[in-house]
């Protein structure tokens, strides 16, 4: 099984835009929305619901007022400010630790289950599709990408399909890395800007430092000329391949706004440049790795 | 009194915002860069860097002359950072956060605290601008103990501008958790609409009150203006799509200073925001 995932550091340039691309070019792949609180590939590739599961992750402490003598030891005990009296919880700060459950004397909280999300496995024009939705200002993203990759998987086997192509989230941290670790190649989707070149060496000294193989695709790389020409000699000093350049080009958003893919939607150079990317990382993906 | 930036979806333009109105703000502000896994405000401000503060968080080490292997730490954590097998017991300090269950569980005082580094508070001025940020460590999963760590640095009484993260879950709520206001950025794609649906749903269960920037405003995208008159959001700026403004932002300029057509937009922006922020403080 070999698996694609799609990143950038930077948020905005062009990671959705360019994994419905892919979808479209590939042929047997199953896809997967790994950018769990903010996903959006569902907006072009129009999924079938098939199945959904509920998502728990991680407790909430719930207090039973009438065992609760209010001595504050819940308080005290508690690093994330979470409890403002001893029957009032910020569950906005808690991060579900149980801390307070597990040394209140009265033993008067409990910790519930959290259910934090939903997990959805729908069927879209170019196959199968996992993908999620976070509960409002739920945590556990981390925990919800691995789920939706281990689905993904378990239904590419089933289907006989061999590559899963995944759309990451922004960043560096716990979604992004859960995203990446133990996956067949990262290419991160850059664009020729002072902040585009920063997180994008960021967020492949991340892959580094997780032993994943990346590749660099340069977006909107008209926009800068000198900061794409910068950009390059970094991805070589770096030993990274820098697979593409795609112009910038308005047919992203226009393609968007009529739910397909720019491949789809367009026949002019950007979905040649698309085509071509989509070649050399299938070479990548099959070659042994190191 | 302090103004978050937040989006939903990424590069709609929270740090073209933050740097801008900074810019344009009359008088004394600080600006604190709380996306710490991609920092990017100090690629356009240049701060000069008069301070680093290490941040840490507390993990356990477990000393293993002391340890009966009874298991009770690896029970209490619910993050599963420690396992425990007969004759071994292992952390693994990527997963720990913190929150000190397993030494309150151990009988034994097995487990000491050590201090493990999540990241780096920079403080400085640009120009007139104080500014912060965190730099989250490379392969480091957990932002917010970061980003409270760089919200600790602001001061009270003046005009503080934070830069939140994008997404929707535990980095951005920390971010935007306790302003008095919180900008929400966006463009007018169905992505951008989409993403700030769901923020809008988070900053009103985190109970900031807000208003929308929307950027790269051009091709009416009505979906998104229908959804703002239904929900009676207000617009407070409109910056047009302009392939000028977007080579500027490639080279790191700050629009106000390039495009003075903007100054008076960002001006007027802030003073609107600090209004409201004063309106919801009373």
């Amino acid at each position: 099984m070999r698996e694609l995932v799609v990143i950038s550091g930077k948020g905005g340039t062009g990671k959705t835009s360019i994994v419905a691309s892919f979808a479209a070019l590939s042929e047997n792949a199953v896809l997967a929305d790994c950018d769990v609180d903010a996903a959006d590939l569902h907006l072009v590739l129009s999924p079938s619901l098939m199945e959904k599961e509920i998502f728990r992750s991680g407790f909430k402490p719930v207090v039973d007022r009438l065992l609760c003598t209010e001595c504050g030891r819940c308080r005290e005990l508690c690093r994330f400010s979470a409890i403002e009296t001893p029957t009032a919880f910020n569950y906005l700060n808690c991060e579900g630790c149980g801390v307070c459950a597990d040394n209140c004397p009265q033993k008067a909280i409990i910790m519930e289950d959290n259910a934090c999300g939903e997990v959805f496995v729908s069927s879209t024009r170019f196959g199968i599709m996992v993908h999620a939705a976070l509960g409002i200002a739920e945590e556990n993203t981390g925990r919800l990408v691995t789920r939706v990759r281990k689905l993904a998987r378990e239904r590419a086997e089933a289907a006989g399909a061999s590559l899963i192509i995944a759309d990451g989230s922004p960043g560096i941290g716990c979604p992004v890395i859960a995203s990446i670790v133990d996956s067949t190649l990262a290419l991160v989707i850059s664009e020729p800007t002072v902040s585009g070149i920063h997180d994008t060496m960021r967020v492949i000294s991340l892959a580094k430092h997780f032993n994943v193989k990346a590749a660099v695709v340069i977006n909107k790389s008209d926009i800068n000329t000198a900061i794409a020409a910068a950009m390059k000699a970094m991805c070589r000093e770096n030993q990274i391949p820098c697979i593409g350049e795609i112009p910038f080009d308005q047919s992203f958003t226009e393609a968007m706004i009529h739910k397909k893919s720019v491949v789809e939607y367009q026949s002019g150079g950007i979905t040649e440049a698309l085509k071509n990317v989509w070649n050399t990382v299938k070479e990548m993906l099959e070659e042994k790795s190191v | 009194m302090f103004i978050s930036v937040a989006s939903g979806k990424g590069g709609t333009g929270k740090t073209t915002v933050a740097i801008n109105m900074a810019s344009a703000a009359e008088g004394p502000v600080q600006l604190l860069d709380c996306d710490v896994e991609e920092p990017n405000c100090h690629l356009f401000l240049s701060p000069v860097i008069a301070e680093r503060i290490p941040v840490t968080i507390e993990t356990p080490e477990i000393l293993l002359e002391k340890c009966t292997f009874c298991g009770k730490c690896s029970k209490a954590c619910r993050f599963n950072a420690i396992a425990v097998v007969p004759g071994n017991a292992m952390v693994f300090p990527e997963l720990c956060h913190g929150c000190s269950g397993c030494w309150l569980a151990c009988p034994e005082s097995a487990i000491c605290i050590r201090e493990r580094a999540v990241g780096v508070v920079e403080k400085g001025k640009a120009g007139k601008i104080d500014f912060v940020h965190g730099k989250l460590d490379v392969g480091v999963a957990l932002s917010p103990p970061l980003i409270k760590a760089v919200k600790r640095e602001s001061v009270m009484g003046g005009v503080t501008i934070i830069d939140a993260p994008p997404g929707a879950s535990c980095p951005m709520v920390a971010a935007v958790n306790c302003t008095d206001f919180c900008i929400l950025v966006t463009e007018p794609t169905p992505f951008g609409f989409h993403d700030l649906a769901i923020a809008v749903e988070t900053v009103r269960k985190i109970g900031v009150p807000f208003g929308v920037v929307i950027n790269r405003a051009g091709v009416r995208y009505e979906e998104l203006y229908d959804y703002l008159g239904k929900e009676q959001i207000e617009i407070l700026l409109e910056i047009p799509f302009e392939r000028k403004y977007a080579e500027s932002y490639s080279s790191g300029d700050i629009l106000v200073n390039v495009h003075p057509e903007l100054l008076p937009e960002f001006s007027d922006l802030i003073s609107n925001v600090m209004k409201r922020a004063a309106e919801s403080r009373r």
